[in-house]
C-alpha cells in the first residue's frame, strides 16, 4: 500500500501534469512529438487516462516497444512450422494469435498441433520435465525477458528442451526510429525495466550520435509524468543529455549479473523487426555453445509447407508497421475496430496485451476526454 | 467505437455467448425477428428479463441457465449460483418478492450422486434466503463426453407494482453500486489458474432481493434503473444502461470499491476488476434528492456494506461510459468475452 500511496497520487499527478503543461507551451511550437518504447508505458498511460491530462502541445507515440508486434513473420512461421511437425511448442498467450505467412500457433492448434501457453519461461521447462516429448519455448521479449530465458538455458535445463529465439534488443531499434526520414521525433522516453538490466549509461552513445534526449522511467502513473516533464525540459532547453527518472531501480551501470548472463547465452545479429526495417544487432540469438538447446540447431525447420496458401487480403492494408514506427495512428488506419478487432486481429499490434491498437481498443480509443465535466458537485 | 454489431459468422462461436455485443447481435439477428409484442417488455428490450402487464400490476419472467467451471467455487457452488442469478434478474426488474422458480438440470453421465446432492443442498438454502422455492422442473441425463459435467436453467417468476427497467436513468441521476466489483469472476479465475496465493478471493454471489426491496423502500420512484453487473462486469451493465438510457456515465474510478486483493490478482493476471463478473452486486440508478438515503438503505444489508456512489450520468455524448482515473479521463473499455473464460 506504502507503494501505491506514492505512486498512485492523484493531486502528485495534478501537479506534474500542470508542469508538463508549461514546460511544453514554453517551447513555443506544437506539436512537440516524444516516443516512448515500451508496451508498458502505453498501458499506463491509457489505463490511467493521461492523455487527457497531456498539454495538446505535446504528442506522445508509442514505437516498436511491442515484442510480440515486432515477431516477424518468418520466426512465427518457425514455431507454426515445428508444432505442425508434431514438436510440442510452449509460449506466451500472445503469440499464439499472432500470423505467420498464412497461419498462426492457434490455426495450428486448431489443427491438431500441441501448443500450451505459459506464463513464463520456467512454467515451460517444468513442462519438459513432466513430459518425454520434445517441448520447444517459443521466445519473445526484449532483454527483459531475454535475461529469464538466458538463466534457464545456464540451469541445466531438461534434455527434451529447446528454445527457438525470438528475443530482441531495445536500443538498436532506436536508432532506426531516430534515423527514418519522416520521423519527427524529439525525444524518447526509455523503459525502466529494460534499463535496469543495461543500465541507463547505454544510451550515451546514442543521444551523442543523434541529438535526441532520453529519458528513463518507471511505470506507474506518476513514473510516466515525471519522466515526460523532464524530457520535455531536456528539449526546451535543447540540451540532448540522458536522464534517469527512476532512480529507484535504475542505475548508469545496470544489472552486471544479468547482463552477464544475457550475453554469455546470446549473441546480438541483425534482422527484420515485423513492419519496421532491418534492425541490425536488433535480435538475440542463441550462441554456438549452446546449439544443442537451440530449436533452430536441433530440427530441421521447414517453412516452405506453409507457403502454398495465399496470405489473406485484409493483412495488405494492415498499418502496424508505420503505428510501431510513429508515422500513423491506429485510428488512422481504416480497419481499426472494424475488420480489426481483438476478436478478428488482422495485424499483430491488434494481437497481443502491449499493441498499440489493442490497448486503444481495450481503453475506448483516442478520443479527446479534455471536455468532459461533471455538472454538479 | 466497440458498439457495431457485426453480423452473425456462419458457426457460433464462444464469444456468442459472452454477453458482449456478440451475443447482442445473436439476439437481434436469429432469434428476435418475427417473434410477437407483447403488452410490456419483451426480448426486443434486452433487459434482465420480461414484464407482462397484468391488470395494473406486472408479471416479471426471466430465465437463466448455469455451467461453470468448477461447479463448487471458493464462496459459493453452481447450485447457489443458479438460484441467486435467477432470484437477482427478477429485482433488477424490480419484482423483489419471488412467486417461485423452476429448475431443469440436464447431467452428464457419470455425475456423482454426492455432487448433486451437494447442488441441490445448496439450491434449497439459497431459495429459503431468498424466501422462494421451486416448484417444477425437468431432468435430462446425457451421455458422457455429451456435455461437461451438469447445466441447470432456472426460471422465475413475481408480481410487481412498478417496473425497474434498466433504461430509466436521466441526466443528473448518481450511480450507486451495493459493493466491491469483480470479485466472482477474479475469485473463478485465480482458483482455475490456480494461483498460489496467501488470501482466497471469494466469490460474492447471493441473493439480492432483500437489498433491492430496501433500497426501493427508502428511493421509491427516485431509483431510476436497476442492473446487475454479472458477465462483463461493471462495464456492460453500465454501458447498457447508458445507451438505452441516452445518457453518458462518469465515473470517478477511486470511489469504485474494489478489495485489495482483488485488485492485486486483478494486476497479476492482466484483468481489469470492472471487467468482470459480480453474481451478488447491483448497479442502481438514483436521482440526486434520495441517494444518500438510497446509499444508507443498502449499506445497513448485510450484502451492501461497501457500497458507495460512483458516479452521475451527463447528457452529452449518450451511450459513453467516462472514467475518471484521478489522472486522467479514459473511456471504460468493454469485454468482448475475449480470452476471458466463461465464468458464470
Amino acid at each position: 500500500m506504502a507503494g501505491e500511496l506514492q505512486f498512485r497520487d492523484p493531486a502528485r499527478a495534478r501537479g506534474l501534469a500542470s508542469r508538463l503543461e508549461h514546460e511544453a507551451r514554453a517551447i513555443g511550437r506544437a506539436p512537440v512529438t516524444v516516443m516512448h518504447v515500451c508496451g508498458s508505458h502505453e498501458q499506463a498511460i491509457a489505463r490511467f487516462g493521461l492523455r487527457a491530462s497531456f498539454p495538446r502541445e505535446l504528442e506522445v507515440i508509442m514505437g516498436p516497444g511491442c515484442p510480440v508486434c515486432v515477431t516477424d513473420v518468418p520466426e512465427v512461421d518457425e514455431a507454426v512450422a515445428l508444432a505442425r511437425a508434431g514438436v510440442r511448442i510452449a509460449t506466451y498467450g500472445d503469440m499464439l494469435r499472432v500470423r505467420g505467412t498464412v497461419q498462426s500457433l492457434a490455426d495450428a492448434q486448431a489443427g491438431g498441433a500441441k501448443v500450451d501457453v505459459v506464463y513464463g519461461v520456467s512454467q515451460a521447462v517444468q513442462l519438459a520435465r513432466n513430459n518425454s516429448e520434445e517441448i520447444v519455448f517459443f521466445a519473445s521479449g526484449f532483454e527483459t525477458t531475454a535475461v529469464a530465458t538466458a538463466a534457464v538455458l545456464l540451469d541445466s535445463p531438461p534434455p527434451n528442451f529447446s528454445v527457438l529465439s525470438a528475443h530482441k534488443y531495445i536500443p538498436p531499434v532506436m536508432e532506426i526510429v531516430a534515423e527514418m526520414p519522416e520521423t519527427r521525433i524529439e525525444g524518447f522516453l526509455a523503459a525502466g525495466h529494460a534499463a535496469t538490466i543495461t543500465g541507463w549509461g547505454v544510451f550515451e552513445p546514442f543521444v551523442e550520435r543523434h541529438g535526441i534526449p532520453v529519458v528513463v522511467a518507471g511505470f506507474e502513473p506518476l513514473d510516466v509524468l515525471a519522466g515526460l516533464v523532464e524530457l520535455v525540459q531536456l528539449i526546451r532547453a535543447g540540451t540532448p543529455e540522458v536522464r534517469n527518472a527512476y532512480p529507484r531501480c535504475v542505475t548508469r551501470e545496470g544489472n552486471a549479473r544479468a547482463r552477464e548472463l544475457l550475453w554469455r547465452v546470446f549473441r546480438p545479429i541483425g534482422g527484420r523487426w515485423r513492419g519496421i526495417a532491418h534492425v541490425p544487432n536488433g535480435n538475440l540469438r542463441l550462441r554456438d555453445e549452446f546449439a544443442e538447446l537451440d530449436a533452430r540447431r536441433r530440427f530441421d525447420i521447414d517453412v516452405s509447407s506453409l507457403w502454398d496458401y495465399a496470405p489473406p487480403k485484409l493483412v495488405e492494408q494492415c498499418q502496424c508497421g508505420d503505428i510501431m514506427a510513429g508515422i500513423a495512428s491506429p485510428t488512422g488506419c481504416q480497419l481499426f475496430g472494424k475488420e480489426c478487432t481483438p476478436d478478428t486481429p488482422v495485424g499483430a499490434c491488434m494481437v497481443s496485451a502491449e499493441g498499440t491498437c489493442k490497448i486503444w481498443h481495450a481503453y475506448g480509443g483516442h478520443p479527446d476526454l479534455r471536455q468532459i465535466r461533471r455538472r454538479a458537485s | 467505437m466497440t458498439r457495431n454489431l457485426g453480423l452473425v459468422e456462419d458457426r457460433i462461436v464462444m464469444r456468442y455467448g459472452a454477453g458482449g455485443n456478440a451475443m447482442r447481435s445473436l439476439i437481434e439477428q436469429i432469434f428476435l425477428p418475427g417473434l410477437g409484442r407483447i403488452d410490456g417488455i419483451g426480448l426486443e428490450a434486452m433487459d434482465d428479463g420480461a414484464a407482462i402487464r397484468l391488470g395494473d400490476r406486472w408479471l416479471v419472467i426471466t430465465t437463466d441457465s448455469h455451467v461453470i467451471h468448477p461447479i463448487v467455487f471458493p464462496g459459493g457452488d453452481i447450485g447457489r449460483l443458479a438460484i441467486a442469478g435467477t432470484v437477482n434478474d427478477l429485482a433488477m426488474m424490480g419484482a423483489t418478492e419471488p412467486l417461485a422458480l423452476t429448475c431443469a438440470v440436464v447431467i452428464e453421465e457419470g455425475f456423482r450422486r454426492a455432487d448433486l446432492e451437494r447442488i441441490w443442498s445448496s439450491i434449497r438454502a439459497t431459495c429459503e434466503e431468498a424466501q422462494t422455492t421451486i416448484v417444477t422442473g425437468d431432468t435430462k441425463v446425457m451421455g458422457k463426453g455429451e456435455l461437461d459435467g451438469i447445466v441447470i436453467n432456472t426460471t422465475g417468476v413475481a408480481l410487481t407494482d412498478r417496473v425497474v427497467p434498466d433504461s430509466g436513468l436521466r441526466p443528473g441521476d448518481r450511480i450507486l453500486v451495493t459493493g466491491t466489483m469483480g470479485d466472482h469472476g477474479l475469485a473463478i479465475m485465480a482458483t482455475r489458474n490456480q494461483l498460489a496465493l496467501d488470501v482466497e478471493l471469494s466469490s460474492d454471489v447471493a441473493p439480492l432481493n432483500d437489498l433491492v426491496r430496501r433500497a426501493l423502500r427508502v428511493g421509491g420512484d427516485g431509483v431510476t434503473a436497476l442492473k446487475d453487473p454479472t458477465r462483463g462486469g461493471l462495464s456492460s451493465a453500465l454501458h447498457e444502461m447508458a445507451a438505452k438510457s441516452g445518457v453518458s456515465i462518469l465515473i470517478d474510478e477511486p470511489l469504485v470499491p474494489v478489495l485489495g486483493e482483488v485488485r492485486a490478482v486483478g494486476e497479476l493476471l492482466g484483468i481489469d476488476p470492472l471487467l468482470v463478473a459480480n453474481e451478488g452486486k447491483a448497479v442502481i440508478g438514483v436521482r440526486p434528492d434520495v441517494a444518500d438515503a438510497v446509499l444508507d438503505a443498502v449499506r445497513s444489508h448485510l450484502f451492501g456494506r461497501r457500497a458507495a456512489l460512483v458516479g452521475e450520468c451527463l447528457e452529452e455524448h449518450p451511450g459513453r461510459v467516462v472514467l475518471d482515473t484521478g489522472f486522467g479521463k479514459r473511456l471504460l473499455g468493454e469485454a468482448d468475452g475475449v480470452l476471458l473464460p466463461r465464468i458464470c
